[in-house]
């Protein structure tokens, strides 16, 4: 590392590094009054569609003046409304991923890369050095020299993440940054996406619905709806006392869709390749239902089990998601069933990618709704 | 719905009539006399300067028409469809009223004779007259084309660049110009191709004078006075100007590389 390199490693470890964000943006027929801070780190702001979270990203990265409220990144006021502060996008070291790539037709996927370096002065094969450093770290290196509108959307995003990465920035703005790669390679793309960000020294907001994608990127959950941050906090908080049904309802959750049936004597829910035996409640069979199983609901085994659970799934383990206090273990059932456990019992079934396993469901660990 | 029979019949009528003067051109030219007819030293001296005059006028009218398109394509102000209005007059405003126009705006006693007098300076019936003209009659079908251009571009791109650092000029030469670029050949075809056959106001700012004022269009005119022949043959050869000017554009010449 050259001796500058120590220098801003020095500057950053001095300050608190931390965002701290009072968003006040007023538009046409929506409110946003985001309230929220994150330390250096990955933060992920959680919402549903059309909670706000765009906006969020805009009005951090410079692109939409506050209405009112200020943002302060690593102790430098960004913008505060009332002291008539406001500094232009390209005053903010912000690597900011778009949730549409945007990347710039003209150039490269590389030279698209190399441009935040290149317009912060470094020259030009530096700066080609450091693109392709991160295209290689996201899976993007192949590439390197293609246009734009030659790149798919999940490739294209690939590339976008990369320009954002290289941009050396304070503070990271990832908006949705895998929503575009196919469920083949978002496992592949989450865990690069992983090891680039703990690499990274200042804050990384990651914006996302998604909150599997929240739980196994960040260590921290800021919940946003309707223009309001709800609910700040770690994934064990989400969990045990969510702020809102939305919160709730999609702390990890597998969600089932399918459609009951009467098999000797019980009733099943078939779900593509699965067969749950269910409570049918008051649905008969033949009725559309979805069923939700609470991914801790589910026990693993390397053998049979031999218990009380009627409902054991044989599959192979497709991946192992670091969670913050447990591991998420996701069979290639379809469709997939993840289970939560601990680290302990990981190490002790020495549970690994394509590791067959059993999981085992009881009845009344189901919940069932009619769909 | 398909364009019934007589629709594609009246179609080959209109076809007819544009494609008939064109063909009139190349068959009635003397293609015997080519040399002696255009290898003159008038004929010579029109062409170089109708290429210069042409040449600079699109020059010229890029530095007007680029930051009026800005303008016109990126703010809101009270009167804005008033100064487009005012902006594209000179396209359908008769060439001849743009020359009296010219005249009362710049002549020995126009508008700003006296000033430009004051600093030794007098524009009608010199070159700069014929620049000036066809500046005129031709920035227009700049502007119109960079403002649809301008008013095209994904402004998304441009916040993508500032996020990354980039400064205005960086932002203006990496994402405005490159987007720009269709547009920006389209507009200098036309705009190149109107000053090269710019006459009327041509012939009432600056003259005809052979060798200063006399651009092609105006020595075919003359031309078509004392020798028909060589006329048509110069007639063909502009014809032969545009025509390539057009291909260049259409043909893709200019467009993005995939």
């Amino acid at each position: 590392m050259s001796p500058g390199g120590h220098g801003i490693a020095a500057a950053r470890a001095g300050a608190s590094g931390a965002l701290e964000a009072r968003l006040r943006v007023a538009r046409e027929g929506f409110a946003l009054a985001a309230d929220f801070s994150a330390s250096p780190g990955v933060t992920a702001l959680l919402g549903p569609n059309g909670a706000g979270k765009s906006t969020v990203v805009a009005a951090l990265a410079g692109l939409l003046p506050l209405s009112g409220g200020r943002v302060v990144a690593d102790g430098r006021v960004w913008e505060d409304v009332s002291a008539g502060v406001r500094l232009p996008p390209r005053e903010r070291r912000v690597g900011v991923a778009f949730q549409e790539p945007r990347l710039l037709p003209a150039l490269t996927a590389l030279d698209n890369v190399a441009y935040g370096p290149r317009a912060r002065g470094i020259a030009r094969p530096e700066a080609r050095r450091r693109a392709a450093d991160w295209l290689e770290r996201l899976d993007a290196g192949h590439l390197a020299s293609r246009r734009p509108a030659g790149l798919s959307g999940g490739e294209a995003q690939r590339v976008a993440l990369a320009r954002a990465l290289a941009a050396d920035a304070d503070v990271l703005l990832l908006d949705e940054p895998l929503s575009a790669q196919d469920v083949e390679a978002r496992a592949a793309s989450r865990r690069a996406l992983a090891e680039s960000l703990s690499a990274f020294e200042g804050v990384a907001l990651i914006v996302t619905h998604d909150p599997v994608e929240a739980l196994t990127l960040a260590g921290r959950v800021a919940v946003i709806e309707a223009g309001r941050v709800v609910q700040q906090g770690d994934a064990e908080a989400l969990r045990r006392r969510p702020a809102s049904p939305w919160v709730a309802a999609l702390a990890g959750v597998n969600l089932l869709r399918g459609r009951l049936e009467a098999a000797e004597g019980e009733v099943v829910l078939a779900c593509e390749g699965l067969r749950l035996a269910v409570l049918p409640g008051d649905l008969a069979p033949g009725a559309e239902a979805a069923a939700v199983v609470s991914p801790r609901a589910i026990t693993l085994s390397i053998d049979p089990p031999r218990s009380s659970a009627r409902n054991v799934i044989a599959g192979a383990v497709a991946s192992v998601d670091p969670g913050i206090d447990r591991i998420r273990v996701t069979l290639d059932t379809r469709p997939p069933l993840t289970a939560e456990i601990t680290r302990e019992s990981l190490a002790g079934l020495g549970i690994a990618p394509g590791t067959r396993l059993y999981a085992a469901v009881k009845v009344t660990e189901i919940e069932l709704f009619p769909a | 719905m398909r364009p019934p029979f007589f629709v594609v019949a009246l179609a080959a009528v209109a076809t007819a009539f544009f494609a008939l003067p064109l063909i009139g051109l190349v068959a009635e030219a003397p293609w015997g006399s080519v040399g002696s007819a255009l290898l003159t030293r008038q004929v010579a001296r029109a062409a170089a300067l109708s290429a210069l005059a042409s040449t600079a006028a699109v020059g010229l009218g890029l530095a007007l028409a680029l930051p009026l398109a800005w303008v016109l394509a990126r703010t809101r102000f009270p009167g804005r469809r008033w100064l487009r209005g005012l902006v594209v007059l000179p396209m359908v405003l008769p060439p001849v009223v743009a020359g009296v126009g010219l005249l009362t705006a710049f002549g020995r006693r126009g508008l700003l004779g006296g000033t430009l007098d004051a600093i030794g300076v007098s524009i009608p019936f010199t070159t700069a007259a014929v620049v000036i003209a066809a500046t005129f009659v031709s920035a227009p079908f700049l502007v119109v084309t960079l403002e649809a251009g301008l008013a095209g571009l994904d402004r998304r791109l441009e916040d993508a660049a500032a996020t990354l650092g980039a400064s205005d000029a960086r932002v203006f030469r990496t994402v405005i110009l490159p987007g720009l670029r269709p547009s920006l050949a389209a507009g200098v075809a036309l705009a190149w191709t109107r000053a090269l056959g710019e006459f009327g106001a041509t012939i009432t700012f600056a003259g005809n004078l052979q060798g200063r004022t006399q651009t092609t269009p105006l020595a075919v005119y003359e031309l078509l006075q004392t020798d028909a022949g060589a006329a048509t043959l110069l007639s063909v050869a502009l014809l032969a100007a545009c025509l390539v000017a057009v291909v260049a554009v259409r043909g893709g010449l200019f467009r993005e590389p995939e």
